[in-house]
């Protein structure tokens, strides 16, 4: 079985245009258009596949995917829990607070206790940055990075711009504005990569202490050594959502306010709530996004979640497409 | 398909055979064994096979594999059409995900949804493929369509049977039968994917140069 997972691991000659030869999914900036757009093609089968009754197929079958997570989430696991049981695969989840890890276990030999174990995917979250990077350079395992600090979030990025895609179609030239807090938002950075990517423009907004640093109200991003793609920054969201295609709200972490990051919840929601008011700006029909979980009366206004330009819902079904499209890609291959 | 594009799509292929002499290894390696005349005769043929077995059309369902099995369903279903008077549903199934060798890394693992417009529980379900072979895609093809429901009946249509099974399975119609050696290949070329109708078998290169 290893020598099989290592058998593959060479990239062969077929390398034609649009194929895949990635063995890890860590972040949307590693990923080519190509690479992005055969995720979504491959995600449309897995929405037929989803739409069944009985949605299951036996394409990993024997295949073992772990979900080990050092922070919590209850809808990325349990996204990817469907998504590799509607592929046949076998699934193990491991959360770190009950694990060895409070023995004192170290990251990597935590890892390499999985893979004895004879599992193949590795899906993680961890509050480091990076990890996942670390993990995939001393692992056989594929590893997909479910989140990992402040830096990325590829899958919810690409069920995202799946999402978009799916009710605006191609995606250059449309506005996106991401509302919130960006500075501490691995999803808007993962978002930004690959929308950019694809030709749309990326708006951040946000109230300046929630700013990435390197990023200031006049700023553009894209220099800071790339560790963002170009995007516009903007403080004020009435000038920001205006011709947007879609708004997206992020979460606001209430534990921001302790930190002194912010005045108040009531002067958060006064100029950066997501309202109907706000979302008239925008153009007419224009998606209304959010990553989840939702603060509502906070971040986004119930009526706006509620609404029929949110979209909110068809981002976690579509994640779960997302993610059988990514395991499928990079767990395909093995024991064949 | 118009005789304007018949007669590019000739002129633009390279003239088979004899061509450009011994060293013309590519014009050599490819031949033709239907044209487009044989294949629309043999699709003409099928459908009236399949019309002929299942006693008229009723509770009959198409499906083609893809990529090239559902323009050939389609093809079935507008012959069965002409003859019969009566509409038969086309479906198209994707294999991807029930082979038995997934595609590796590195290849361009193509999905595409599956689509069966109608409930197949109880129809006669005859599934359409380009070429039968060793007849794995069609085990694939049949724990995919019964993911799908409970056929009355499964038939098998292909416009080429090359030979070569390692599974116990065989096809109810067939288009042609062309023995092959398990090192040619066997291309169906379809205006609707390729731009012209034809058939060829493809050698490798260094038998043709072997017997040159």
């Amino acid at each position: 079985m290893s020598s099989s997972v290592e058998g593959q691991s060479a990239p062969t000659a077929l390398q034609e245009a649009g194929g895949w030869s990635r063995r890890h999914l860590l972040d949307v900036d590693e990923l080519t258009p190509a690479e992005m757009l055969l995720v979504f093609e491959t995600a449309d089968a897995m929405r037929e596949v989803l739409s069944r009754e009985v949605p299951r197929v036996p394409t990993l079958r024997g295949t073992t995917v772990v979900n080990l997570f050092y922070e919590p989430s209850t809808r990325t696991r349990a996204s990817f829990e469907l998504a590799a049981k509607a592929l046949g695969a076998d699934v193990v989840n491991i959360a770190a607070e009950q694990s060895s890890v409070k023995k004192g276990e170290s990251l990597l030999d935590t890892v390499r206790t999985i893979e004895s174990l004879g599992a193949h995917v590795l899906v993680m979250r961890h509050w480091q940055s990076g990890a996942p990077y670390l993990v995939a350079r001393h692992t056989r395992m594929h590893v997909i990075n479910a989140g990992d600090g402040w830096h990325a979030h590829p899958t919810q990025a690409l069920l995202d711009i799946y999402t978009m895609r799916c009710r605006l179609g191609d995606l250059r030239g449309r506005k996106v504005v991401i509302v919130g807090d960006i500075a501490h938002s691995r999803v808007a950075r993962s978002d930004a990569w690959g929308l950019t990517a694809l030709g749309a423009r990326v708006v951040f907004c946000g109230p300046p202490t929630l700013l990435p640093a390197g990023l200031r109200p006049d700023g553009r991003g894209g220099e800071e050594g790339a560790l963002l793609p170009p995007v516009q920054v903007e403080t004020d969201l009435d000038r920001a959502v205006e011709d947007a295609d879609v708004v997206m709200a992020l979460r606001l972490q209430r534990e921001r306010m302790q930190g002194g990051l912010l005045p108040s919840l009531r002067e958060y929601v006064r100029q950066y709530q997501v309202n109907e008011e706000r979302l008239a700006r925008a153009r007419p029909g224009a998606l209304v996004m959010h990553p989840g979980p939702m603060n509502e009366g906070i971040e986004i206004s119930p009526a706006v979640a509620r609404s029929t330009q949110a979209v909110i819902e068809e981002q976690v079904t579509n994640g779960v497409a997302v993610r059988m499209a990514v395991l499928y890609l990079l767990g395909r291959g093995r024991g064949s | 398909m118009t005789s304007e594009s018949e007669f590019t799509g000739a002129s633009a292929r390279p003239i088979r055979g004899n061509a450009g002499g011994p060293f013309s290894v590519s014009s050599a390696r490819e031949h033709v064994v239907m044209t487009e005349a044989d294949m629309r005769r043999a699709i003409r043929r099928i459908a009236h096979e399949i019309i002929e077995r299942n006693k008229g059309v009723e509770g009959v369902v198409l499906v083609g594999m893809r990529t090239r099995g559902v323009p050939l369903a389609r093809r079935l279903a507008e012959a069965i059409g002409e003859f019969e008077g009566a509409a038969v549903p086309v479906g198209a199934l994707d294999i991807g995900l029930y082979r038995d060798d997934l595609p590796s890394l590195g290849t361009r693992p193509a999905l595409r949804p599956s689509n069966i417009p109608t409930d197949i529980d109880g129809k006669r379900v005859v599934l359409v493929d380009d070429v039968l072979y060793t007849g794995r895609s069609i085990r694939a093809a049949l724990d995919a369509l019964m993911d799908f429901g409970r056929p009355g009946q499964v038939q098998l249509a292909v416009l080429v049977d090359r030979g070569h099974r390692e599974l116990p399975i065989r096809a109810d119609y067939v288009g042609k039968n062309i023995p092959t050696s398990r090192r040619e290949e066997v291309q169906v070329r379809l205006v609707e994917v390729d731009g012209r109708d034809e058939v060829v078998i493809l050698r490798p290169a260094e038998e043709v140069l072997d017997e040159q």
